[in-house]
């Protein structure tokens, strides 16, 4: 983070504005450096841990769960740990497996952390400033293939990190994805666009908790519900967020809850295959014909 | 009347308040030194030799007054009552989970504490219940929160592992093994970084000191010039594994390689005292030291463990006869007539009452409400609604 500027330079020459005390390299430990953020955010600083890729920091989830998460429980309220884990994560180009981990399925029973994903360059920027001023513990999740989204951002805005993003508004199906999944389902979108298609696209932004009333909405109104992740299928956000939805929404659904999710594989290096592991546009735009049938004219 | 004392008790070490000679100008000296003297004098004591690596060991010749002396021992003898009951709760099921006591150890705790602030962070494993006595928590405090009560450290939520106390500076107890150091490492940091004169003392045992994540910290520690200690109460077993069975180096105040190390006598309290001011001093100036404390636990791991299956009753009677730590402060007390036997013997029973009366208080302590359950997770209330056990319930946050 420091002199090299980071690995996609997310905080390139900010040592050079704020110095060594406050952009600080370490040696390669990750779950040493957690603890000491976690210690540090203990006596009241405001520390930004970064797994150079979020699958590294396995290496650090006792530090993780049981510190950064429950400390604030456990001590009665005592100590809060106002801290950030953010990184880059999610599938990259043929990155290989240990490269490619999607890290919030991991992290998302861990009670007394919030989990966010940003997406664009404007709630990347307006989701960060509100994490750091956060009380909680927040684990931020960067996707490796976005850096070079290009975006408006607002200065001094900030934004809220328990509510989803509505992204295009609708009436045929909800799609609710996160992170490089938006851009996928969005590309999907212009395709059913051109079909007929009227769907409602969400990006949920709070993986935990979820903005169950901007979800309990949206499918109030549309009665059905597509999940766009690149989790794999078992222990996903999307599981989760399936289970949630049957339980709050079962009244309000036409069709079971649909989970396009990546395969249960370790993501192969091969193009192809990699591309085979993850959710394509095209699979979303199959899933929605499968899901709403023949488009209702406007 | 303590001229008198100094004269029978006939002991050289030349900082007791002098005895009086018919010269005017010495009696005059005697007046001011009576004064100033009288109500606490202090004796040098000789400690065993300290182990150094890298580093000038501190003088084994410590200074201690009868004051400090006594409340050394009033708050060693607390400790030692107040894990004897909790044994006793333990053993009538009042205490459930894990319980880990500290008898035997006392020494490195007080000599902590003597030679530190409030100021002065400290974090430790899980048998935390004298570091909180320590660090000025209260005897109800402890045993409420191993009875779960609301009155305890951490109001029910934490247990026997997890108390702590954080107006002086107490980061806690922690049930992962190893897993405080870097925390504790941390906390030096943030020392550094708001300049404030502080420490971090993070500890940890001779089972632990095998993390690789202590390493890791150390590292961070080192080059960063954190003003952090690294101590390690080496009380020679890891559960049930002896160290030597556990380590393959167990001069674990050499461990830090390219960090200094003093290996202390973890038994006794004013080694212990020297020890760490020595070392608090030095870390201020350049970084961590790793320290080992030499000292013996009484009692089997925890609870569920009775001791006497790896290693043998005679060793842990011979810890108790020759060493323990307070039979060595009721020594130089009653050898340097600081006090006569009844009246450490009252002291014992005031602290005994004392502890009784704890008990009966954390007992009355009510029981935490399970509408509370949810209430200390977040910091900053989300706003947010979640489901409970069976989904139907629902929980603001």
């Amino acid at each position: 983070v420091g002199h090299y500027g980071g690995s996609y330079k997310v905080t390139y020459d900010l040592y050079k504005k704020y110095g060594d005390m406050r952009l600080l390299d370490t040696p390669i430990c990750e779950n040493g450096f957690m603890g000491m953020g976690i210690g540090a955010a203990m006596t009241g600083l405001r520390p930004i841990v970064e797994g150079m890729n979020m699958g590294f920091l396995l290496l650090a989830y006792n530090q993780i769960s049981n510190n950064a998460g429950m400390l604030h429980y456990t001590s009665g309220g005592q100590y809060k740990v106002p801290m950030v884990i953010r990184g880059p994560g999610g599938v990259g180009r043929q990155l290989g497996a240990e490269h490619s981990q999607r890290l919030e399925s991991y992290f998302q029973s861990i009670p007394g952390v919030q989990l966010v994903a940003c997406s664009t360059a404007a709630n990347a920027k307006a989701l960060l400033k509100s994490a750091i001023r956060s009380d909680n513990p927040i684990i931020f999740f960067e996707h490796v293939l976005l850096y070079n989204v290009k975006g408006e951002t607002k200065d001094g805005y900030y934004q809220p990190l328990e509510k989803a993003e509505m992204v295009r508004s609708g009436r045929d199906v909800t799609i609710l994805c996160y992170s490089r999944m938006r851009y996928v389902v969005m590309q999907a979108v212009a395709e059913l666009e051109k079909q007929g298609y009227d769907p409602e696209v969400i990006d949920l932004i709070s993986l935990k908790p979820f903005d169950m009333e901007a979800i309990t909405n949206s499918v109030k109104k549309t009665k059905r519900v597509i999940i766009v992740e690149e989790c794999m299928k078992t222990g996903g956000i999307g599981a989760s967020l399936s289970a949630t939805i049957n339980e709050s929404c079962f009244d309000d659904l036409d069709h079971q809850v649909v989970r396009l999710s990546s395969q249960d594989v370790p993501t192969a290096y091969a193009y192809e295959l990699e591309a085979a592991t993850i959710v394509q546009p095209e699979q979303v735009v199959a899933a929605v014909q499968r899901v709403v049938g023949t488009p209702v004219s406007a | 009347m303590l001229v008198a004392r100094a004269a029978r008790s006939g002991l050289g070490s030349g900082l007791l308040p002098g005895v009086c000679s018919a010269s005017a100008a010495v009696q005059t000296q005697c007046a001011r030194d009576f004064a100033s003297k009288s109500s606490d004098p202090s004796i040098e004591v000789k400690v065993r030799d300290f182990g150094a690596h890298r580093i000038e060991p501190p003088s084994t010749t410590v200074t201690a007054t009868k004051s400090e002396l006594l409340g050394y021992f009033e708050l060693m003898y607390k400790m030692r009552r107040m894990e004897i009951a909790s044994d006793m709760l333990y053993k009538s099921k009042l205490i459930r989970g894990f319980c880990h006591l500290y008898d035997g150890q006392e020494a490195c705790m007080v000599g902590i504490g003597a030679a530190t602030t409030d100021t002065d962070s400290i974090i430790t494993s899980y048998r935390d219940h004298c570091t909180h006595l320590m660090k000025k928590g209260t005897v109800v405090e402890v045993m409420a929160e191993l009875l779960g009560r609301v009155d305890g450290a951490s109001k029910g939520y934490g247990g026997s592992m997890h108390m702590y106390k954080k107006d002086t500076n107490f980061y806690g107890g922690n049930g992962i093994v190893g897993a405080q150091v870097p925390l504790g490492a941390g906390l030096a940091f943030a020392h550094k970084y708001r300049d404030d004169g502080g420490i971090a003392m993070t500890l940890y045992g001779d089972g632990a000191a095998n993390q690789g994540q202590l390493f890791e910290a150390l590292n961070i520690a080192a080059l960063w010039d954190l003003p952090c200690l690294f101590i390690c109460e080496n009380n020679h077993y890891g559960m049930g594994t002896s160290e030597a069975r556990g380590s393959k180096s167990h001069t674990f105040y050499t461990r830090g390689d390219y960090a200094p190390g003093l290996k202390v006598d973890g038994m006794d309290v004013l080694a212990v005292k020297q020890a760490i001011s020595y070392a608090k001093e030095y870390a201020l100036k350049h970084g961590p030291v790793v320290m080992e404390l030499d000292t013996y636990r009484y009692h089997g791991h925890s609870m569920s463990d009775p001791g006497s299956t790896y290693r043998t009753r005679d060793e842990i009677s011979q810890m108790r006869t020759q060493r323990d730590p307070l039979e060595h402060v009721r020594r130089l007390l009653l050898d340097n007539n600081f006090a006569d036997a009844s009246e450490l013997k009252k002291l014992e029973k005031t602290i005994k009452k004392e502890v009784d009366n704890a008990v009966a208080t954390a007992k009355q302590s009510s029981i935490p409400d399970p509408a509370d359950l949810w209430k200390t997770i977040y910091r900053d209330p989300l706003g947010a609604v979640v489901k409970g056990l069976d989904s139907s319930v629902k929980v603001q946050l």
